[in-house]
């Protein structure tokens, strides 16, 4: 096999591979690496955060404005203590509101944020205080029991 | 009674292997100028072990691809998340079986045929000859071909990702009728540049060195004669089939543990 | 160096492969100009011997001396160095199968020397003119004879014009025209070079025509040597047998074995 031939071979093989990977790079998957650098950080605290996992998105309105960065137990408050990531460019109010919501039925977890009336918006570090838990199935279906069998007695 | 001695034997003749290999590795890599500084060496191996293997690659993951498109769908469906195949069949594919198939097709297209030639050289005394010319034969023939598989292992991966895709496509698409711009904005959200794709690529890198050294070990170590060669060769496919697997339990375990 | 001084000299060299011992206080030597045959039985370890003299073997004992010097303990460097400066013809050729006749022949010196691709070819068409084949320069080795490949290797291993070259059994599997086509280019490569060579062989009557001096070896032991003359006229009753070919001798036909009639079951019962 003449060299120039095998050299040209090589070389459609080698770019066909490179292509490849930028193909998977650019139309298939999506950069998930962004920095503090690229937005602001902000804590919320919540008593139950059902399965919310690092990296979930934050949505307000139901488009993605930052994800979850680090989740912890705060051992004084004994609440989860969720550092939220939010995109550059995106201001929130000081009173913004932090839900952790269910995509669909049995869907993943992510942190719902409703911006309120403030003038002064969240800064880097600052802490969002109205928040609400995750609705837990078992609760909910305990309650739902109780509720029932009140309902039950009193038409009784 | 027997068993144990037995046991105790293939226990201890596989380590003295390995240790063998892990010697000849180091050697491996004192020789290893030559395929960079005589770099044609190096692209001419990447022929045969590279170009010759995208045939098999390609069609085995265009068919792997097209039933993951099927089986994924079905799955979906009864979940009422049929649009979400993109995404399952371009994470199943970059993770685990784009790496793993082509690295196991790869041990016994590329693997294979390097071991046989090796073996062969050395079993018609041609490895000597070139000894007494005063040329290295690791240096020669070995070194050139582990790298051309280093390198040619992750490129394989990525065009079987990227073939496994397009099939996958073509069963959404066009055949189940799953709107084009959900099918690939979908896969698109879902699928995480460093967690999937880079992670895959490491997991091809290291099947390639692994599937590499294995290939070119047996070969170097193939008793030199016809059955010699044979018992090698078959060796380096099913030991490189056993390390693709087992490595990729370890490297999952160690990139996609917890959330 | 003066050209009585031996080319390469072996001292009690003594070799073995674990418990087994190989060879056993091998003195020999070889000067420039002179052909010297090693002739012996199938496993008398004259091939060890010859991975000896190239240092892909280490004696146990003894010493090796290439030139003067021992090859003993010398850097991988040095061995290589040593190696250039030897040519090897092995049994049945060692061609590279995945090059030509004219890419075997170039391949030591593209190995070693930075050459423009014009004096290549010059320098190797004048080495395979020498051994009759300039026709055959675009031949695949699979498409020649074993004789033609046999004189291919042998062009491929004078390339680097050695010192010493090395044959290991030369004349096995080849038809007579062939091997006595062979025999004669060795006498004229080394009268035309200059070099000294070791020729492993046990085909007698060829060498004997061309050899300058012979040592038979048996179970690793030099056990006689001589000029041909002498060796032809040997009453020694092992060089007497091989030159002579009888079958049974020294050497005997029956391995050492059991009692023939006990392992039949026919010898009397205890």
């Amino acid at each position: 096999m003449n060299r120039s031939t095998i050299d040209i071979w090589v070389g459609i093989f080698v770019a066909a591979g490179i292509a490849a990977v930028i193909f998977l790079a650019l139309r298939v998957s999506s950069p998930s690496s962004f920095t503090s650098d690229d937005g602001i950080s902000v804590i919320a605290r919540f008593d139950n955060i059902g399965g919310l996992k690092l990296n979930a998105p934050v949505k307000s309105s139901g488009v993605v404005v930052g994800r979850v960065a680090d989740i912890r137990f705060d051992p004084k408050r004994y609440q989860a203590e969720v550092t939220i990531l939010l995109f550059k460019g995106i201001d929130f109010s000081k009173d913004s509101s932090a839900d952790i919501l269910t995509a669909g039925l049995l869907g993943e977890q992510y942190v719902g944020l409703e911006t309120g009336g403030d003038e002064a918006m969240l800064k880097n570090g600052d802490t969002i205080s109205i928040t609400s838990s995750a609705l837990v199935l078992e609760q909910l279906i305990s309650k739902f029991m109780l509720d029932k069998a009140a309902e039950t007695k009193a038409s009784q | 009674m027997n068993f144990f001695a037995w046991l105790g034997r293939i226990t201890l003749r596989s380590l003295a292997r390995l240790g063998f290999a892990a010697r000849f590795m180091g050697f491996l890599l004192t020789q290893s100028g030559t395929s960079f500084r005589r770099f044609h060496l190096t692209i001419r191996e990447m022929y045969f072990t590279g170009v010759m293997s995208l045939v098999i690659i390609g069609v085995s993951a265009l068919f792997v691809g097209m039933v993951l498109g099927l089986q994924m769908y079905e799955v979906l469906k009864r979940f009422g998340s049929g649009d979400g195949v993109g995404t399952v069949v371009a994470l199943s594919l970059l993770r685990e079986l784009g790496p793993v198939l082509a690295a196991l097709l790869f041990a016994s297209r590329a693997g294979s045929a390097i071991t046989a030639e090796i073996g062969l050289m050395k079993a018609t005394e041609q490895l000597r000859a070139m000894e007494m010319m005063a040329v290295e034969p690791v240096a020669r023939v070995v070194a050139p071909r582990f790298w051309a598989g280093v390198f040619s292992m992750p490129l394989l991966a990525a065009l079987f990702n990227v073939v496994g895709i397009f099939g996958g496509y073509l069963i959404a698409v066009p055949l189940i009728g799953i709107d084009n711009g959900i099918f690939w904005g979908q896969m698109q959200a879902n699928v995480d540049f460093h967690y999937d794709l880079v992670n895959g690529g490491i997991k091809s890198l290291v099947f390639g060195i692994a599937v590499s050294l294995i290939a070119v070990f047996e070969g170097y170590d193939a008793q030199p004669t016809a059955e010699g060669v044979s018992a090698a060769t078959t060796r380096t496919v099913v030991t490189s089939s056993v390390v693709i697997l087992m490595l990729d339990f370890v490297l999952t375990a160690l990139m996609f543990q917890g959330n | 160096m003066t050209s009585s001084a031996p080319l390469l000299e072996l001292d009690h060299v003594c070799f073995s492969y674990g418990k087994l011992a190989l060879l056993q206080d091998i003195s020999l030597h070889v000067k420039r100009g002179q052909i010297a045959a090693l002739m012996g039985g199938s496993g008398s370890g004259k091939t060890t011997l010859l991975r000896l003299i190239g240092g892909q073997l280490k004696p146990q004992s003894g010493d090796i001396r290439f030139r003067g010097k021992s090859t003993l303990g010398q850097s991988h460097a040095d061995q290589y160095a040593m190696r250039k400066q030897m040519g090897m013809l092995f049994q049945f050729g060692a061609l590279f199968t995945d090059l030509n006749v004219f890419d075997n022949i170039a391949f030591p010196l593209r190995e070693h020397f930075q050459l423009p691709e014009h004096m290549v070819k010059d320098l190797v068409l004048m080495k395979l003119h020498a051994v009759g084949l300039r026709g055959a320069a675009r031949m695949m080795p699979h498409e020649l004879s074993g004789g033609m490949a046999r004189r291919v290797a042998l062009a491929r291993a004078i390339a680097l014009d050695p010192l010493l070259m090395l044959y290991d059994e030369p004349f096995t599997g080849l038809d007579p025209i062939s091997l006595s086509i062979i025999a004669n280019l060795i006498k004229e490569l080394n009268d035309a070079l200059g070099t000294g060579s070791i020729l492993v062989t046990h085909n007698i009557p060829e060498s004997l025509k061309i050899v300058d001096y012979v040592y038979f070896m048996s179970a690793g032991k030099l056990v006689a040597e001589g000029t041909p003359a002498d060796i032809s006229n040997s009453s020694d009753a092992f060089v007497h047998q091989f030159v002579h070919a009888e079958p049974d001798g020294p050497v005997p036909f029956h391995i050492a074995a059991n009692d023939y009639s006990s392992d039949l079951g026919l010898g009397a019962k205890q």
